[in-house]
């Protein structure tokens, strides 16, 4: 790293704002993905104009500029992936302003997502993004990755809860997008800037909506022998015009993982089930509670239950936040696809997954937004052999190669980061990517803005692993 | 200059089976009140894994670096209950410091107060009592004081921690060794007392309270003469084979088979007492992991075991507001939040409230507010806003620890609120007047 460049940094943040031992790079090196790089030094900004400044240095020194939260993302969106500076805005995490009558917040990007539903909940407000990290992921990552959770079917995704923005962009300028009220007139460049994976500038400010709690909650879990029941029951619930909150699926080997940690009340026999919650006024619930049952019992669910209280509720709910973790307990390393399909394809989907499962032999978890077609394999494998990491990423591939075949996309709310660049062609033309580009460049002409990501590029540097190359069962342009 | 070291040695290290289980998801990072402080990786859970695992494979040095923030690590165990992947960090870090014990050479000064402490203090009774004795006449001659009012300590920067020294009982816990305790009314249950080290001689009250609310609900309590410390500081600083002897002595100390449970007031001790396994591990050299299993398996929290047995003594109504702060090693170590919950509310006239981030670590933390007294008090000052937003008139917790921590933020912030473990509260209600 150039010594000026380290100087000026220290005499801006101070010598506790700037990183740049070996020892501490190696612990920016990874976020919660499987893929690693290495920065040349870690800055901690406290302020929108130590942000400003920082922009000016790194521009100068003509040295990338990446921003991270908590790093619990899933695409080595957080990493340096050409080294350069990572912004890390961990200490840029207060709430600058709640206003309850207009049930609106103005934050700092490294609150933390569940801190700033507690700061509210004594107002019966709540900030309805839940992506399942909530309790560690920051706004700022969840602005980036346009983060959704679980209750996404019924709230949105984090861009439908983002009102305005203070971002330094790549060039270095300052600027404010949206505003405090719901439709601001000109392009929507808010709406551009959120899901922009940190590579159209650095999110300093953020003005959020807050949702009112619902009057009641129910949440029901429906067990089944057979995931075509429980796959058609999801289909038949929107046909119906239910609208659940939330609507989440799990498969037998997941659900028996899961259980053994957590000790939710899932069923260790059964081959699939469904967390559905449906929230509102009173009697609403109620009478969506019933047909919810009906038709879960219409098609042959075993047994449907309804959390009693919000113990029960909660129990339910750890069960689905925590499958991920509680999968991981069984080998040293997995990895967590991301893939959407329309939902009529899932019983055809998770038979291809089985399928896959079994060639590499590799074990695969599948965990469900179902209610939005968006699913998780999570494929389990030993990070020691080298053969099993590729197998797993290979498998993985061949997932997301299913998905975009039978009508869906490579990511649901991951991100593309630095993960699946070398996917996008499966669902965009040279067309769609130019397109793409020339808006890159307009927020971030120089490319200094976290290089490496989203794009696909000719390798870079920062990368660890030798990717496989994706194995194509068809040829990536889409008609 | 300390030596530079790359890797552990064979015994007592970070094992590869226990640290794979992080998969750097981060989910634990707002939990750890060190990363909450200063919010950098080297300073949070899954930071000081990898660090652990970097020094495993010989790419990081067992230095200066990896000593300071395994060192800043509170032994909290909060990652723990916020882990999804089932890592057990307190297992982890007592091994990370096993190794530093070993192979790190720390300042002189540091060297000598850790060879006293641990090695020529804590071990033996009868020498903790004896500076007792000595700290009881400074803190009663007026030599305190004087200290104080002169401004000596602040020069020598000692003014904050000179609060933070337990004030030593007047009347030490030692003739009770050795003894029984009759259960009031019908007999329903024979438990043997663990006293502590130093709880003899500072907590001597509390323990005595807490055989009092044990008899008044039906359980026959034994003193055992010959025990010793836990080893829980020991263990925590790395001190293993201290740690180690200290467990024997107290497998030999307590006739497992004569007792319903063992009881501590301590949660500290109560998560040491729990995992003498670990301590004693199955491969260990001697036979005495099995003991060690069937001894843990009686362990209990006084208020576990209070809960368990259902309260039968009679309350009279306390008309106080109360907070509860759970304690790190009952809550994150041992699993236990409801039952001092369900202890306090069985109090008639008592108002309950809960307090924000009750369970984030008041800076306590074994000797931490000794050894690293500055982030002690910032994590201290945070509690004592959350504890004073109830505007409760006590706050309770579980551990001797905790009481002294809490005692002294409640000085410091001027809050006024009295403290007390949940032991002493039912204590009140079963003697307090009509
Ligand atoms: C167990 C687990 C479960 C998860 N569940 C979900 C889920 O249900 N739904 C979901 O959508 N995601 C999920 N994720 C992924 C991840 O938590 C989200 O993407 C989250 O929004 C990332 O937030 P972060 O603060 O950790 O961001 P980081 O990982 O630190 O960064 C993510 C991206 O945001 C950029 N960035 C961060 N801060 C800023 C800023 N201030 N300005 C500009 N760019 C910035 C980074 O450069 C990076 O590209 C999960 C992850 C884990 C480990
Ligand atoms: S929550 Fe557990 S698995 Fe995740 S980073 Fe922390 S210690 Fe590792
Ligand atoms: S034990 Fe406490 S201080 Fe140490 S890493 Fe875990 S949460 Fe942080």
């Amino acid at each position: 790293m150039n010594p000026r460049l380290l100087r000026d940094l220290k005499k801006l943040l101070g010598a506790d704002g700037v990183l740049s031992e070996p020892e501490d790079l190696l612990l920016y090196e990874y976020d919660g993905s499987v893929e690693t790089a290495r920065p040349d030094c870690v800055v901690f900004p406290r302020s929108t104009a130590d942000v400003v400044e920082l922009f000016r240095l790194a521009n100068r020194h003509k040295t990338p500029l990446v921003g991270r939260g908590a790093g619990t993302g899933l695409s080595g969106g957080a990493l340096a992936r050409q080294g350069g500076i990572i912004t890390s805005f961990a200490r840029m995490n207060r709430i600058l302003a709640i206003d309850i009558e207009n049930q609106r917040a103005v934050v700092q990007p490294g609150v933390v997502n569940s801190d700033l539903s507690a700061a509210v909940a004594h107002l019966g407000l709540h900030f309805a993004p839940d992506p399942s990290s909530q309790k560690a992921c920051t706004i700022g990552g969840n602005v980036s990755e346009n983060s959704g959770g679980p209750h996404t079917l019924a709230y949105g995704v984090t861009t439908n809860h983002v009102l305005a923005l203070e971002a330094v962009l790549g060039t270095g300028e300052l600027v404010r997008f949206g505003s405090a009220a719901l439709d601001s007139p000109g392009y929507d460049l808010t709406g551009i800037f959120v899901g922009s994976e940190g590579t159209f500038g650095l999110v300093t400010e953020i003005t959020v909506k807050l949702i009112r709690l619902p009057e009641a909650v129910k949440t029901l879990l429906a067990i089944y022998n057979s995931v075509n029941d429980a796959t058609e029951t999801v289909a038949e619930i929107t046909a119906r015009g239910i609208t659940p909150s939330a609507c989440e699926m799990l498969d037998g080997w997941t659900i028996r993982a899961v259980e053994e940690y957590v000790h939710a009340g899932f069923p260790l026999d059964a081959t699939a089930i469904l967390l559905i919650e449906v929230d509102g006024l009173l009697e609403e619930v109620e009478d969506a509670l019933l047909h919810v049952k009906e038709v879960c019992t219409m098609h042959r669910a075993r047994e449907v239950r309804v959390a009693r209280d919000e113990r029960e509720r909660e129990l339910l709910w750890k069960g689905r936040k925590n499958a991920f973790g509680a999968v991981g307990r069984i080998a040293p390393s997995y990895y967590t696809q991301d893939g959407v399909i329309p939902r009529s394809k899932l019983p055809a989907t998770l038979r291809r997954v089985g399928e896959v499962s079994r060639k590499y032999g590799l074990q695969i978890g599948n965990v469900f937004h179902a209610g939005d077609g968006n699913l998780h394999p999570i494929i389990l494998f030993d990070e020691r052999d080298e053969r099993q990491f590729r197998d797993a990423v290979r498998a993985a591939d061949e997932i997301i190669d299913f998905c975009v075949h039978v009508g869906g996309a490579i990511t649901g709310e991951h991100g593309v980061g630095m993960e699946k660049d070398r996917l996008m062609p499966l669902i965009f033309t040279e067309t769609d990517l130019d397109l793409m580009k020339q808006v890159h460049d307009v927020f971030n002409p120089a490319g200094l803005l976290n290089p490496g990501k989203i794009f696909p590029t000719s390798k870079g540097c920062g990368e660890i692993y030798v990717r496989p190359q994706p194995q194509l069962s068809s040829p990536p342009a889409r008609a | 200059m300390p030596a530079k070291t790359v890797g552990f040695t064979a015994i007592d290290k970070p094992e590869y089976a226990d640290y794979a289980r992080c998969v750097h998801c981060g989910l634990c990072l707002n939990h750890c009140p060190t990363y909450r402080l200063w919010h950098q990786e080297a300073d949070s859970p899954r930071g000081r894994i990898r660090q652990m695992e970097l020094v495993d494979q010989g790419q990081m040095e067992l230095g200066d670096a990896f000593v300071t923030h395994i060192d800043h690590c509170l032994d909290c165990r909060a990652c723990e209950t916020a882990c999804p992947s089932g890592v057990e960090y307190g297992r982890l870090v007592e091994a990370a410091r096993a190794q530093i014990e070993r192979q790190y050479k720390r300042p002189l000064f540091s060297r000598i107060a850790r060879d006293f402490v641990y090695r020529k203090l804590l071990p033996y009774p009868a020498r903790i009592a004896a500076a007792a004795r000595a700290l009881r006449i400074y803190q009663r001659s007026g030599l305190a004081a004087a200290a104080r009012s002169t401004g000596i300590l602040k020069v020598l920067g000692l003014s904050d921690r000179e609060r933070l020294i337990p004030r030593i009982d007047s009347r030490f816990f030692s003739s009770e060794m050795g003894q029984t305790f009759r259960a009031v009314g019908q007999r329903r249950a024979r438990v043997a007392f663990f006293a502590g080290c130093v709880a003899r001689v500072t907590f001597a009250e509390l323990n005595r309270a807490t055989i009092r609310v044990l008899q008044a609900n039906g359980s026959e309590v034994v003193v055992p003469q010959n025990q010793v410390c836990c080893g829980a500081l020991p263990a925590h600083a790395g001190v293993r084979d201290v740690a180690r002897d200290l467990a024997r002595k107290n497998l030999a100390a307590f006739p497992i088979d004569g007792f319903d449970a063992i009881i501590t007031n301590a949660a500290g001790c109560g998560s040491t007492l729990k995992e003498y396994t670990h301590l004693l591990p199955a491969n260990g050299s001697s036979g005495d992991h099995d003991r060690a299993m069937r001894f843990s398996a009686k362990v209990r929290d006084a208020t576990e075991f209070l809960d368990e047995l259902g309260l039968m003594a009679p309350l009279k109504p306390l008309l106080v507001r109360v907070t509860y702060q759970d304690s790190c090693h009952l809550a994150h170590g041992q699993k236990i939040r409801e039952a001092p919950r369900r202890l306090i509310r069985a109090i008639p006239g008592i108002e309950f409230v809960e307090m924000q981030q009750a369970d984030q670590c008041c800076g306590s933390a074994g000797v931490y507010n000794v050894t690293e007294t500055k982030a002690s008090l910032d994590l201290l000052a945070l509690k004592m806003d959350c504890a004073s937003e109830t505007h409760a008139q006590a706050i309770v917790t579980a551990n001797p620890g905790c009481i002294l921590q809490l005692r002294a933020g409640s000085q410091i912030h001027g809050t006024g609120q009295e403290v007390l473990h949940v032991v002493e509260l039912l204590d009140r209600a079963i003697a307090a007047p009509r």
